[in-house]
């Protein structure tokens, strides 16, 4: 294959694009690199770069119970979401991908336009919602609200490979004798079980990232990490706050790396 | 064959296929449920909350205050911040996906980590890092003095152009990602076509190459306005409580003032301004190419 894909231009127009592009990418990849050292300062003031190491602030983190506690609360709400959404997502996608054009349509209007409301939007109406129901501040509510925001996440992604899926190897299992829920269990989820799991880092994701929602419905003794984060950066700036996002930075390093080799093989990418 | 069994089998048959498409329909009903009590459900109520007044009687009171000096401003700065932000994408969005169109597919997928990571770090922790670039003593004006450049360290954090910087980090990447995935759908060859026909490669490029990168490029932009329109975190961090969007402005009509009505009346018209521009998208380009390449 040839080294470009579009045919180039001069030389010089080349090198401008190429510095051009990088000096994006470093704009990019800037605020990651810099919150690392960061974490590993040994001063009390936002400088950069540290004049001396230390893990205070990872001793300060894992030996603030306010914090602890804070980070259960994120990570088993971020475990239940993806363990809720994905499956309800994947069924979703395959009954879209079956089912009608009308329904097809209308499930696909639902599932899209949650991502263009104004988050904001959203958790007040929860808010709203939750004071009737009285799941303001509990841990159930934080993961309903989650799985509404990431469902639509999964059904994408599964979306995304059951169109590229031959459906005739379902009809083929289910004309020698097997159910549909046989034939759907041992011969098309193998198949979607990578995008599924991409999906289901995205759920993960999602829900220990999310901010807004969690600043109005979480609290108390189940305040999420991220509406602890938001509220210690809009008082005053902790240091702490590097050492638990260098953490969430591993988190989202560790989920991409695991969508990237494990969800899209060659054979299932679109 | 007799023309008897034949209706017969047919209404067994239709029985059959509106058993299965109910079946189907059933499937996505734990979704949508979710969707419609969580999301829909309460929007709609936080909607005809707007169009009652304090006393709870059906009124416009909510709709008129909006042409107040602090709404018009509301509405004023996140038309501004939006736009600006929408167009600084542009200008460093393009270049870098027609870069990395024109790599090797394993050269491109390395530098797409680049963008990837980003893009799936938390938004909080992202603009927690520009607040520490970003300071006085961050490594942007130590950069600056240590160049030279400046004497004093500026004032670069919360204010209006703090939030853009962080915003435009945080919605760089959905402009890139469907931009790239269109220009790799570009044959290469209808720009050797034109060249070879006696073009130049610039206007090649203009004439030929643009024109078809034009879908990927307004659904991102699209995408990055809209999102830019109800944007909370990273403005009301960067921003220091100075920039006032509509979101800043709906979150603190609430826990401030509580009054639902005026919020609810503010979220129903950039609602509306959001589902408009989607509605605009969808009609041109099909909503769910944006999101499945």
């Amino acid at each position: 294959m040839a080294s470009d894909t579009l045919p180039g231009r001069s030389p010089w127009a080349r090198r401008a694009l190429a510095a051009y592009g990088s000096m994006v990418l470093v704009f990019l990849m800037l605020p990651t690199l810099v919150v690392l050292p960061m974490s590993f300062s040994d001063s009390q003031y936002l400088e950069f770069p540290p004049q001396a190491w230390s893990l205070r602030w990872y001793r300060a983190y894992f030996g603030s119970e306010a914090w602890m506690d804070a980070t259960r609360t994120s990570l088993v709400a971020a475990v239940l979401v993806t363990v809720v959404a994905t499956p309800i997502g994947t069924l979703a996608a395959y009954g879209m991908h079956c089912g009608a054009t009308r329904l097809r349509d209308w499930v696909q209007f639902l599932v899209l336009l949650p991502i263009v409301v104004p988050t904001v939007l959203v958790a007040v109406g929860i808010f709203h919602l939750y004071a009737i129901l009285d799941l303001n501040y509990t841990l159930a509510g934080v993961v309903l609200a989650h799985v509404a925001l990431a469902v639509p996440f999964v059904v994408i992604t599964v979306l995304a490979s059951l169109r590229n899926y031959d459906m005739a190897q379902e009809m083929a299992a289910r004309s020698m004798g097997a159910s549909r829920a046989r034939a759907f269990l041992t011969i098309t989820l193998p198949q979607v079980r990578f995008s599924m799991l991409t999906g289901a880092f995205l759920a993960f994701i999602t829900s220990l990232d999310e901010v807004v929602v969690a600043m109005f419905v979480s609290g108390g003794e189940n305040a999420t990490i991220t509406r602890r984060m938001f509220n210690s950066l809009r008082d005053q700036i902790d240091p702490t706050i590097a050492a638990i996002s260098t953490c969430l930075i591993v988190v989202s390093v560790l989920a991409l790396a695991a969508a990237q080799f494990l969800g899209r093989p060659a054979k299932e990418s679109a | 064959m007799t023309g008897a069994p034949l209706p017969a089998n047919a209404n067994v048959l239709a029985r059959g296929r509106r058993a299965e498409q109910a079946l189907f329909a059933g499937l996505t009903l734990p979704a949508t449920l979710v969707l419609l009590v969580v999301v829909f459900l309460p929007i709609f109520w936080l909607s005809s909350l707007s169009f009652l007044d304090r006393a709870g009687d059906p009124s416009l009171e909510n709709y008129r205050r909006l042409a107040g000096d602090i709404y018009v401003d509301a509405f004023l700065v996140t038309f501004q911040i939006s736009a600006t932000v929408t167009a600084t994408c542009v200008a460093l969005g393009y270049p870098l996906a027609y870069w990395l169109a024109r790599q090797r597919p394993r050269v491109a997928n390395l530098l797409l980590i680049c963008v990837l990571l980003p893009f799936w770090t938390a938004v909080l922790v992202r603009t927690y890092a520009w607040l520490v670039l970003l300071q006085r003593r961050g490594l942007v004006n130590s950069t600056l003095q240590s160049l030279g450049i400046i004497d004093q360290p500026l004032q670069l954090a919360f204010n209006l152009q703090a939030s853009i910087i962080g915003m435009v980090h945080v919605m760089l990447p959905f402009l890139v990602l469907p931009l790239y995935a269109s220009m790799k759908a570009i044959d290469g060859d209808l720009v050797r076509a034109a060249i070879g026909l006696g073009s130049t490669p610039t206007g090649a490029f203009w004439r030929v190459f643009v024109p078809m990168s034009l879908p990927g490029l307004f659904a991102g932009v699209v995408l990055v306005f809209v999102l830019s329109l109800g944007f909370y975190v990273t403005p009301a961090l960067l921003g220091g409580g100075r920039i006032q969007m509509i979101a800043q402005r709906i979150e603190s009509t609430i826990t401030i003032f509580s009054n639902w009505g005026a919020a609810s009346a503010l979220g129903v018209v950039l609602l509306a301004m959001a589902l408009g521009l989607v509605a605009l998208l969808h009609r041109a380009f099909g909503l769910d190419r944006l999101f499945v390449r």
